[in-house]
């Protein structure tokens, strides 16, 4: 068994069960605390795949950035009412147990009839290379511009957006 | 080098930046203390040791034997992960600092750095975006308002300084057309440190380290007149001393990026051209690097016993208003910089 695998096996673990844990906590503090740890579960497994941007990446933006961000609203608001939401309305449940079953039919689908990528099996050095921040500023600077700068300006867009709502609130 | 030996010296690199990184923190508590004691034209710690030079060994000793206290609201799993947090951050960021140009030793040719890859500076970025939680952790596990408001504070006054932060830094990664660290350093041969070249981007990456180090005069996390003790209020024993010791370790990792991006790193000025042995030359450019270390704390520390702490609503202007569009600014003059002079 080489050190690629054992790894492997460790950060999937951790991913898988921090995952499970995010959603059955009541409190919802918790549940973004194991959120966090799954980001860096993730951020491993890209980076055993090579890719140590994306890898970086996903801590700055996603663990250091959003969740917290995340965890500051869920400070300031008053999350005490949340267990109950379960327990009393009972609707959602259904509602839930149909989400995830149509989720889970996709998921199989996908794992039984879809067939494994097969560029799998390519050579390490050029896939060492692709993940390089060099190799993915070119990218998106030369072949990826269009969609690059359209998403840049969507975020513009939505940044003004979110200005505009909340001045107009405190007027 | 073989696998072994590679992890040899990272182990032995590793085990010396710890133990050289918990004295100048310890002493860097020596170093406040005697500072502001010559600013408010005091003493000073005297009577530990000569000078009172053994002060901060009989101070961390009392944190260690006070009793912790953990109260009965907080949460406590979290309470205790925090000055942990808070700590290893402080002290994981120090692997990608060079602090010397590498160095022939019994054979081997050492680099002067634990880790040196090629995307440092995202590493940095990212540990830094992490340190808030320390904070943040701390502030709501304890179950206190003065606690849950200090951590609220700080994230979002780390979340605002960042950006600034960022964009200062993308100025440096456009001259040294790296985010390896020795490259950053190595760009900077001569006078052509960053602080010169780009002024702007220097002025706004230092306040902004003040800020995401929680020191005067952006101190907000821990206002005393408004919130007691900030988000370390419900904390004592060793977990105030982590927390205490990780403000410190916070100041001295600003303070070496400080001078690795914009102060030349360990680079002494033409010093090449003196014609020095390798090894003296060497040994004098680690000196130089400290130098500009201690010299950058003691700014801190002078800072931090002049100014008063900012207003919270001035605080956020400064950074969304001001910091902000300065760094922005920046980027544009560097891009001015490239075109124009062909740096």
């Amino acid at each position: 068994m080489n050190i690629e695998l054992i790894l492997f096996i460790i950060l999937a673990t951790i991913a898988a069960v921090t995952s499970i844990l995010v959603i059955t906590r009541s409190n919802a503090v918790i549940s973004a605390v194991f959120l966090v740890l799954n980001f860096f579960a993730l951020a491993g497994l890209y980076l055993l795949l090579n890719a140590q941007f994306i890898s970086v990446v996903q801590i700055i933006v996603y663990a250091g950035a959003i969740m917290v961000l995340f965890l500051f609203v869920i400070m300031l608001l008053r999350t005490d009412g949340e267990p109950r939401i379960f327990s009393d309305k009972r609707y959602i449940k259904y509602f839930a147990l149909l989400i995830s079953i149509f989720v889970f039919i996709q998921v199989s689908y996908l794992l039984l009839i879809g067939s494994p990528s097969k560029s799998v099996t390519g050579n390490q050095s050029a896939s060492i290379n692709s993940g390089t921040i060099e190799t993915i500023g070119k990218e998106l600077y030369t072949n990826y511009i269009i969609p690059f700068e359209v998403a840049g300006f969507l975020l513009l867009a939505a940044t003004i957006g979110a200005i505009i709502l909340a001045k107009k609130k405190f007027e | 080098m073989s696998l072994l030996e590679t992890v040899i010296f990272a182990v032995i690199k590793m085990l010396v930046i710890v133990v050289v990184m918990f004295l100048t923190v310890a002493y860097s508590v020596y170093f406040e203390r005697k500072i502001s004691a010559w600013a408010q034209n005091r003493m000073g710690p005297n009577r530990v040791g000569y000078r009172g030079l053994l002060q901060p060994f009989a101070d961390v000793f009392k944190l260690l034997v006070k009793e912790d206290i953990v109260p009965d609201a907080a949460h406590k799993p979290l309470h205790t992960l925090a000055p942990f947090i808070a700590l290893f951050v402080a002290f994981a960021t120090y692997a990608v600092v060079p602090f010397g140009p590498s160095i022939n030793l019994f054979g081997y040719d050492v680099k002067l750095v634990v880790a040196d890859v090629n995307i440092g500076i995202l590493y940095v970025l990212a540990l830094t975006s992490l340190g808030v939680y320390g904070i943040t952790f701390a502030g709501w596990s304890s179950g206190s308002k003065y606690s849950l408001m200090g951590g609220i504070r700080s994230s979002a006054q780390m979340i605002s300084y960042e950006v600034s932060m960022g964009f200062s830094i993308a100025g440096v990664l456009l001259l040294s057309e790296s985010l390896r660290p020795i490259e950053i350093v190595n760009a900077q041969y001569g006078w052509m440190w960053n602080a010169v070249l780009q002024p702007i981007g220097f002025i706004t990456f230092v306040v902004s380290a003040f800020a995401e180090t929680n020191r005067l005069p952006f101190d907000l996390p821990e206002a005393e007149p408004e919130l007691v003790g900030g988000y370390h209020t419900e904390y004592s024993s060793f977990k105030f001393a982590a927390f205490f010791l990780a403000e410190y370790a916070n100041m001295i990792i600003a303070s070496c990026l400080i001078v690795t991006l914009y102060l030349g790193g360990w680079q002494i000025p033409y010093i090449d051209k003196l014609g020095l042995g390798e090894t003296l030359t060497v040994i004098l450019q680690v000196g130089a690097f400290i130098f500009k270390v201690v010299f950058m704390l003691f700014f801190f520390i002078w800072v931090r016993w002049s100014i008063p702490r900012f207003r919270y609503d001035q605080l956020m202007n400064i950074g969304w208003k001001v910091m902000f569009p300065l760094s922005l600014v920046n980027i544009l003059w560097v891009a001015v910089l490239i075109m124009i002079f062909n740096l």
